[in-house]
């Protein structure tokens, strides 16, 4: 069981460092988002400073979104969804496998990369390493909850535009606990913990409720 | 390995999509035996291999599975269809290696494997650059690296030129000399010994449902 979980976590790093596959686009489409967002706004570094956490998270949202409508459909369309219910491992274990080998190309380099993104929305230091550590423990949320739309949208077509509505809802609360997070870092009345412990529950929430629902869905899909 | 073991389905129904596919389907499988399943396209040869691969559910009827102990049917599978499950960016060897861990029991080695369907040149080469029979080769050497007793595929021979056609059946004689089982859907003979065959009908009577494309 542990075998075919590292096996099927493996696979799925390998694929997403090969061409095509989502390893560095979504670090890209981050930066992008990042770097466009101070054109539009204009050189007030202030209002960029205060806004920026902000700016990070939602840009780390729509590059967490960017990705997911292939997680399970690519496997969907060349038949190795039928190879992977054949293992002897529950069907919860490899979303989880495939979940964590997403979240390790996606969520984690966006959160490693934040220092370098937050110099463009002027960061203070401590903002930075705030922004690091909630994105690296609200990310896998994010993720998560997104499985479970992606699992149900895996045979549909045009899945990615119907994941991003079905999805999106469920975010903001993620959303609302990271920005308060990096906020109350730099300043504010609210100590930085009281919002950071609610992101990491939400994170845990969403681990189990994300793998046992996308298992569902993927059961039912039929 | 494989002594003991019995398929057995027991008219067996299938509906998608709310229209009744096929019904009374009945046999029984045991080591060493082969079943065919001949029918015309959209007869529901392929749905009935997607049932007892557990991935769609049975409307009435059922499969039993025995002397496997606690391990379910799926688990004692090896399921080869029109998409082969290999993944294009992955090399051959990546492909099987990855199968060999995820399904354990491990057989063949991915280089014996590949050796026994003649593609071991291929090896080192990522399977989105081989031709179509190739990779529905590389598929069929899946079977070899994870033992599994009972094989079900789906048009094993559809884009195999001749002579892997003659070794596709020498490997399937051979898995049944061990004691393995086969349920194969085909349209071309597959000149295996004494098969059982069961030829599946679209059921009587279909719905009135206008604009039924009969």
């Amino acid at each position: 069981m542990i075998r075919s979980f590292r096996a099927l976590l493996i696979r799925d790093l390998k694929l997403a460092a090969r061409v095509g596959g989502s390893g560095v686009m979504g670090l890209i489409f981050f930066l992008m988002i990042v770097t466009l967002i101070p054109f539009a706004l204009g050189p007030d570094l202030n209002l960029l400073s205060r806004i920026g956490p902000a700016i990070l998270w939602i840009a780390a949202l729509l590059a967490t979104l960017i990705g997911l409508d292939r997680l399970f459909q690519a496997d969907q369309e060349d038949g190795s969804l039928e190879l992977l219910r054949l293992s002897p491992a529950p069907l919860e274990l490899i979303v989880l496998a495939k979940v964590i080998a997403y979240w390790l190309t996606t969520g984690l380099p966006l959160a490693v990369a934040t220092p370098l993104f937050g110099l463009l929305v002027a960061l203070s230091p401590e903002g930075m390493l705030a922004m690091v550590a909630t994105l690296l423990v609200g990310t896998p949320a994010l993720t998560f909850i997104g499985a479970v739309g992606a699992a149900l949208t895996a045979s549909l077509r045009r899945g990615g535009l119907i994941l991003a509505i079905l999805v999106l809802p469920f975010m903001i609360p993620t959303l609302i606990f990271g920005v308060s997070a990096a906020n109350a870092a730099v300043g504010g009345t609210v100590p930085f913990a009281t919002p950071f412990l609610i992101l990491i529950a939400l994170s845990l929430v969403a681990a189990v409720v994300g793998t046992v629902g996308a298992a569902a869905a993927l059961r039912s899909g039929e | 390995m494989g002594q003991g073991l019995r398929l057995s389905v027991n008219n067996l129904a299938c509906e998608r999509g709310g229209r009744r596919i096929f019904e009374g389907v009945s046999f029984t499988l045991l080591p060493g035996e082969a079943l065919v399943i001949t029918g015309r396209n959209g007869a529901g040869k392929s749905t009935l291999l997607e049932l007892l691969a557990g991935r769609l559910h049975p409307a009435g009827g059922k499969v039993l599975w025995e002397g496997a102990g606690e391990r379910s049917l799926p688990e004692c599978l090896h399921y080869v269809g029109h998409r082969d499950a290999l993944k294009s960016a992955l090399t051959a060897q990546e492909n099987l290696d990855f199968a060999q861990d995820f399904l354990g029991n491990p057989a063949l080695s991915a280089r014996e494997a590949l050796e026994a369907v003649g593609l071991v040149h291929a090896a080192r080469l990522p399977v989105g650059y081989l031709s179509a029979g190739q990779r529905h080769r590389v598929a069929l050497a899946r079977l070899l690296v994870a033992y599994r007793p009972l094989w079900l595929l789906d048009e094993p021979t559809s884009a195999l030129d001749v002579a892997s056609q003659e070794t596709l059946r020498e490997l399937l004689e051979d898995h049944r000399a061990k004691g393995g089982m086969i349920a194969a859907t085909t349209h071309a003979p597959l000149f295996l010994s004494e098969p059982k065959e069961i030829r599946i009908e679209r059921s009587a009577a279909p719905s009135a449902a206008a604009g039924e494309w009969q």
